[in-house]
């Protein structure tokens, strides 16, 4: 097979807070190929937006990668100087926020945010920048784009801010987007347009697309690979159809029985009883043993091995294990 | 064009919003001068009740004079009207016009204050930002150190102890004063002479006041760096500098223009302590002169003067806030 964009490779982050060490991913694996769309799925605080940025190198000050390394067309992305990086950012990694809001600033107009990386990483001159930028929020769906380059955030709605902030994260024609839970500050409406837009643009310009969602139905419809998390680590990972069809580790089982209605949110599961738990201390075994209707005595003696379910589906759990291995 | 339009109808939205606020100012310094007058007109005792070398006859005349046996409301608009014709009154104590009196303290003063105002607020903007930029670092811990310790210094005990070292033990430069005793020096020796003798006091007011300002920066770049579009910056693989300058800094700054109104007042008020212990004729001298002997003419009128400015600053920190902050609403 060829090369993976992005591989993570057994990543590992620690944050650092007055009250201890956050191990806020641990040995996290997967890959991302070109043009692939791959959706990373977990309850609020399992880690998922650490593991997007420190693909990014955007990791809060205090965090820091523990071990482990993340690879962008083979070569390590992690520990690289802060240079590197920056090259890269806005140009062939991109990102999106949860809050369209917050985002961007609020005393500068949309237009010149976009512009911003054009001139930076294209070298355009601010001109045919400008030019540019305005196509590109006619290319994202908004009316009068020429009007839009010159308001300013608090202008605009917040469908209208995500799909600026899109905008400007194409711009560049990157090979990743990262839409860390695009739309969940946004309504139904907007949020399924938002989505829409983001196939569209995935597909037209060949990119990758790392989405960061709660919600599963939107996983169905728009992925082609799944990294379930849970506190801080993969604990099962395929392809869509294996794990909507066939899912093993009884975390995305939970997952899946708690999707009542399509569209809705999973910050709370009605179906897996008890909390995540204490990202400070977590157990030296499967840290989903708590809230586990299948845990045997065996899961609380270790960290479960991922074992391999067929064409890149693995999962880790004891249970799993024991089953195929019967 | 469309830029030109909506340039245009900024510029007209921005000139009738000055037009308001400046109207909007007036009644309030109406206001002002109501209530300053009212406050000396009903403290019991003046310059001519103090004075108890005169006889009640005297004393009569004197008030007939001055006018101070009218009713208040009348005294109230003979003032006002007065004012309006730039006439600020005429100083009992020493019997010269007002302006006459404070023109040259307050500009002694002004200069004081104006020069270091600049030095705090330039050095309270560039450390401030500097330990924001690297929280918890070396430097910003010495900076927290050293606010507090100059924060927490007397005034008075720190202008002895500079007068101490570098006047008395040292000699390097003056005690007090604005010009040596008898110095009838002109031109650039004059400005020389002035700039050494203003050395200690310009470094006592920015000890004094480069402590608290700098803790307002910190704070506020801190706030600025941790928003999420600070985020979406670094995330569009701009430079470290761009980040911080362009897109942190200047939301950073904002909060800080109101305060940098309120310091419009106290480039005129004068730096009592500081001005009295180096001898500095500012015009903190006069007003605790004319305080002691009741001098009102003078008092109302630099009130006045100081509630003025006040109003003032409020209005330029209010329009300069306009014109930087696009969420400002022009109405
Ligand atoms: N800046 C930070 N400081 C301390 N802890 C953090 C910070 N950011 C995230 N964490 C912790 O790291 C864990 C993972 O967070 P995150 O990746 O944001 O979760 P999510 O899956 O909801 O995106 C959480 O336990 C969170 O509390
Ligand atoms: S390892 Fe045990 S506790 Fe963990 S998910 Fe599997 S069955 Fe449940
Ligand atoms: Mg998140």
């Amino acid at each position: 097979m060829n090369q993976p964009l992005i591989e993570f490779d057994r990543l590992s982050v620690e944050i650092h807070t007055k009250a201890g060490i956050v191990r806020a991913a641990q040995d996290v694996s997967f890959s991302i190929s070109a043009g692939q769309t791959v959706a990373l799925v977990g309850e609020s605080g399992c880690g998922k937006s650490i593991s997007a940025l420190s693909l990014m190198g955007l990791l809060p000050s205090a965090a820091r990668v523990a071990s482990g390394e993340i690879r962008y067309q083979g070569a390590p992305l992690t520990g690289q100087p802060r240079e590197t990086l920056r090259r890269l950012r806005g140009n062939d990694l991109a990102m999106i926020f949860q809050e369209p809001m917050s985002a961007l600033n609020p005393v500068l107009t949309i237009g010149e945010q976009i512009v911003e990386p054009l001139i930076k990483h294209q070298r355009l001159r601010p001109k045919a920048a400008w030019v540019k930028a305005v196509a590109l929020l006619d290319k994202v769906g908004l009316a009068r784009p020429d009007k839009i380059a010159e308001s300013y955030p608090h202008e605009l709605s917040g469908g209208m801010l995500q799909r600026a902030m899109i905008a400007m994260s194409m711009s560049c024609q990157p090979k990743l987007l990262i839409a860390d839970e695009p739309t969940t500050a946004l309504d139904v409406t907007i949020s399924a347009q938002i989505l829409d837009l983001l196939q569209t643009l995935q597909k037209s310009e060949q990119m990758a697309l790392l989405l960061i969602t709660h919600d599963l139905g939107v996983v169905a419809q728009m992925a082609d690979f799944v990294v379930v998390m849970y506190a801080g680590r993969v604990v099962e990972s395929g392809p869509v159809r294996a794990i909507f069809k066939h899912p093993q580790h009884p975390y995305t089982q939970g997952l899946l029985a708690a999707r009542p209605v399509p569209g809705a949110r999973l910050a709370r599961l009605p179906s897996i009883r008890g909390q995540v738990p204490n990202p400070m201390n977590l157990p030296e075994y499967c840290s989903f043993a708590e809230r586990c209707d299948q845990a045997q005595a065996q899961c609380r003696q270790g960290q479960p091995e991922y074992v391999s379910l067929g064409a890149m589906h693995q999962s880790a759990c004891f249970v799993v294990q024991k089953r195929e291995f019967a | 064009m469309l830029a030109a339009d909506i340039t245009g109808r900024k510029f007209t939205a921005m000139r009738a919003f000055v037009l308001r606020r400046v109207l909007a100012a007036i009644p309030l310094l109406l206001g002002a001068s109501l209530l300053i007058f009212l406050v000396f007109a009903f403290t019991p005792g003046d310059f001519i009740d103090g004075n108890i070398n005169l006889t009640a006859q005297r004393a009569a005349e004197l008030k007939a004079l001055y006018g101070l046996d009218q009713p208040w409301w009348l005294r109230y608009l003979h003032w006002l009207e007065k004012l309006l014709h730039g006439d600020l009154g005429f100083s009992m104590q020493y019997q010269i016009p007002v302006t006459e009196l404070l023109g040259q303290y307050v500009f002694n003063s002004f200069l004081l204050a104006s020069v270091s105002m600049v030095l705090y607020w330039g050095i309270a903007l560039l450390t401030g930002v500097l330990a924001a930029v690297q929280p918890y670092s070396l430097f910003d811990r010495l900076l927290t150190l050293a606010v507090f310790a100059a924060m927490s210094f007397p005034v008075f005990f720190l202008c002895l102890l500079l007068i101490k070292w570098a006047a008395v033990d040292l000699g390097w430069l003056p005690v007090g004063g604005m010009l040596a005793t008898g110095s009838d020096t002109r031109g650039w020796a004059y400005v020389h002479e002035v700039a050494i003798h203003m050395v200690l006091p310009v470094i006592t007011l920015v000890m004094l006041q480069a402590g608290g300002l700098t803790r307002y920066f910190r704070a506020s770049m801190f706030e600025a760096l941790a928003m999420d579009f600070v985020r979406t910056a670094r995330a569009k693989g701009l430079k470290e500098r761009t980040v911080i300058f362009k897109h942190a800094l200047r939301n950073a700054l904002l909060p800080m223009i109101a305060l940098a109104g309120f310091e419009l007042p106290a480039l005129f008020s004068g730096a009592i302590i500081t001005e009295k212990l180096f001898n500095w004729p500012g015009v903190g001298h006069v007003h605790i002169d004319t305080l002691a002997a009741r001098d009102y003419p003078v008092l109302m009128a630099f009130t006045l003067f100081l509630a003025a400015l006040t109003i003032l600053g409020n209005l330029m920190a209010d329009i300069v806030y306009a014109c930087v902050d696009p969420r400002i609403r022009l109405r």
